[in-house]
């Protein structure tokens, strides 16, 4: 996609606004300290996610990004909430303090530091191609695609490390749209479908851990290492 | 057409597995439809090997030489692991709970599907969807022991290659930015070759990062394998041979093809990103195969070395170094899947995951003893077996392209490998028997896996069919530019 002007207009400013909640509603994923506080967390996120969609599809006038727009918004933060709370169970709403390795507000400043990093690795495609919209897009995907990996390496429960894998999904898509938005239909459509399936999956496990071990702290699960 | 069936047949099988319909029904159908697939590819072997690409649907489904190779070893060991399950399952399910040996094959059809599809399917970002998916349908078959170990295996699993998969989604988006600004029409791996040249060098590297980071995870490339020696050890030993045989390879093909579109780049020295990722996991596998203490564990780790030498093999390049890596590729599959058989037979037969208390099978059962010592032997690499040929081809390129300090490097590894894995087999085939085995003898179903497994294991080692050979050569070039 080219873009057709360099300068700032109410839509791109609009999607900038966008991109800045995204990326706060994605530190907001590391800053919360219950379960239901992380998934409230990814549902704002993925509305963000599908807003910005609609913004694109609007300003490339495109009616693909406008169903992309369409299945996010149906499928991330209705759909996938949902099937979590029916797989997971109680697990997912208890009023817990989830236990992880590092503590927040270190974790912040690691995450602004992933931050300041994706802008690094943005910074040389940005240079070769790209304009107003794919400016703010990419780096805050790539960084939402770091903060996901960190949260899933500090985060040593079950649901908030789902989370984090949901979180790394939306930052890859949220690059995406800016950069890739020609994509065959069906191959939305399914990489969509397919993170319904890493929910239930995940959520499946997460009771049958629940069943079996009693407790859904997984980073307590050592019993398979190297002597 | 071909093509088409080989994709619906195994969701067929899948959908009958579920059937209630006797006790040896879903095994039936998942067996009947594995030979049916196999038979489809053994004609798509014949007609590629007569010069022909096979394309179904264009731009979608379509398959070359490297392709058809992918898809004639998930075609092999999916049927040859479909009778083991056979008797595996009859011994490890109690009696009476048939809803729990149905769902296991309704998985094992799905999981073995994902793998078909990859190599048929020409669209990368579906072929992204499918690498996924052959996490996401395997999951429950590692766990399906739901002991907490298998638990924690399973989630490590889906926690680790799912994190990957985001990564190279990421670099699958990029490279299909790339793809669009070279002016490419079809995001297919043609395409992507002939768009190669002109896509702006900073997005192919940057692509291409992401993608090896991401795949890398779930073909087990050190340090991104932790989760591989769990998941490949704690799952039921059918589902092993397919996950460390043939579900690597898929993946690990996925980032093989990216290889000539990379090299279309002179700023990207991708030959040598390839040799140092694969000989780091060569070397931290070899070291790692001496401290096992649980045989499924060995094997694992050696699919982690195999992978690595498969790497360093494309990375040296040229021709021959091209040749010895799908030919590595092809004989590790085999082999592989025939240890992880031995392996199973041995945990029927005693009932312990661990090396200490396995001792003189060669006693307690010939049949498993001499398989086990086949197997170690073979995916050992000694000779005259088929992995003994194929290293020796990479070591030959490696010298006559002049990659001294690589090929010193990878010979010390593969010989502690060697090593590390005679000595542990050796222990367990040989010496006297420690304990009584708690059953008298093996399935029939498992025998039979056992013999169908090892014919292609020696018979490769001797000689290579007139249209296996081409095929190797049409899949050797398909990764040169």
């Amino acid at each position: 996609m080219i873009d057709h002007s360099a300068t700032p207009t109410l839509l791109t400013q609009l999607n900038a606004l966008t991109g800045g909640l995204f990326l706060l509603s994605t530190f907001g994923v590391i800053a919360v300290r219950q379960v239901l506080g992380c998934l409230k967390m990814f549902i704002i996120q993925s509305l963000l996610l599908s807003a910005s969609a609609l913004f694109l599809a609007y300003y490339y006038s495109s009616v693909h990004l406008l169903a992309v727009a369409a299945i996010a918004l149906g499928v991330k933060p209705f759909l996938i909430p949902y099937l979590l709370r029916r797989t997971v169970g109680e697990e997912l709403t208890s009023r817990r303090e989830i236990s992880q390795v590092l503590n927040i507000s270190t974790s912040l400043l690691i995450a602004a530091g992933l931050t300041v990093f994706s802008y690094f690795v943005a910074k040389p495609l940005l240079s070769v191609s790209g304009g107003i919209i794919t400016a703010v897009n990419l780096p805050i995907g790539i960084s939402a695609l770091f903060i996901g990996a960190y949260v899933l390496t500090v985060r040593r429960e079950a649901v908030p490390q789902t989370i984090g894998i949901l979180t790394m999904e939306n930052g890859a898509f949220f690059a995406g749209i800016s950069i890739a938005s020609g994509l065959p239909f069906i191959a939305e459509l399914t990489a969509a479908f397919d993170a319904l399936i890493i929910a239930v999956v995940m959520g499946i496990l997460i009771r049958k851990i629940h069943e079996r071990v009693g407790t859904t702290a997984v980073g307590g699960m050592k019993a398979l290492k190297e002597e | 057409m071909e093509l088409i069936f080989i994709l619906i047949i195994p969701i067929a099988a899948a959908l009958l597995s579920l059937v209630p319909a006797g006790k040896k029904f879903a095994s039936g159908i998942t067996i009947a439809g594995a030979v049916a697939v196999f038979i489809l590819t053994l004609r798509a072997v014949f007609a590629v090997a007569g010069g022909r690409e096979l394309t179904a649907v264009r731009n979608w489904i379509s398959s070359d030489g490297l392709g058809v190779l992918i898809l004639l070893l998930v075609a092999f060991v999916g049927l040859t692991s479909a009778i083991f399950s056979r008797g595996y399952m009859g011994r490890i399910v109690e009696a009476g709970k048939l809803r729990k040996v149905r769902r296991y094959y309704f998985r094992y059809n799905l999981f073995v599907f994902s793998m078909l599809s990859i190599p048929i399917l020409s669209q990368v970002s579906l072929v992204w969807v499918l690498v996924e998916l052959t996490t996401l349908l395997s999951v429950l078959l590692v766990s399906f022991e739901n002991t907490a170990e298998a638990l924690e295996a399973a989630w490590k699993y889906i926690v680790l290659t799912g994190m990957g998969a985001a990564f190279a989604l990421l670099g699958i988006l990029i490279l299909y930015w790339g793809m669009h600004i070279a002016g490419g029409e079809a995001f297919t791996w043609a395409g992507l070759i002939k768009a190669a040249p002109a896509i702006p060098p900073a997005l192919l590297k940057t692509a291409f990062i992401f993608i090896l980071i991401g795949f890398g995870t779930k073909i087990g490339l050190v340090p991104l394998h932790t989760w591989l020696p769990d998941a490949h050890s704690q799952a039921p030993a059918p589902v092993c041979a397919l996950l460390s045989g043939v579900e690597t390879t898929t993946v690990l093909y996925v980032v093989l093809r990216l290889l000539p579109v990379l090299e279309a780049s002179k700023t990207i020295n991708t030959g040598n990103w390839f040799i140092v990722s694969g000989l780091i996991s060569v070397g931290a596998a070899a070291f790692l195969l001496i401290q096992v203490k649980d045989y499924k564990r060995l094997f694992a780790f050696s699919t982690i070395e195999h992978m690595g030498i498969i790497m360093v093999a494309a990375g040296l390049g040229g021709f021959a170094g091209h040749l010895g890596a799908v030919y590595q590729i092809l004989t590790h599959s085999i082999t592989k899947s025939l240890s992880f058989f031995a392996a199973g037979s041995v945990f029927l037969l005693l009932g312990s995951r661990n090396i200490s208390s396995v001792k003189g099978l060669i006693k307690t059962s010939p049949i498993t003893g001499a398989a086990l010592l086949i197997g170690g032997l073979a995916i050992a690499g000694a000779p005259p077996f088929a992995v003994f040929l194929s290293e020796f081809s990479i070591l030959k390129a490696g010298i006559a392209g002049g990659n001294y300090l690589t090929i010193g490097l990878l010979t010390v590894f593969i010989v502690i490998a060697f090593c590390a894995l005679m000595f542990h087999v050796n222990r367990m085939v040989f010496g006297k028997p420690a304990q009584e085995p708690l059953n008298p003898g093996l399935p029939p179903a498992a025998i039979v896996a056992l013999v169908l497994a090892v014919i292609p294991v020696i018979l490769l080692g001797f000689y290579i069919p007139g249209p296996l050979n081409k095929l190797l050569l049409y899949a050797a070039s398909s990764l040169g530019r």
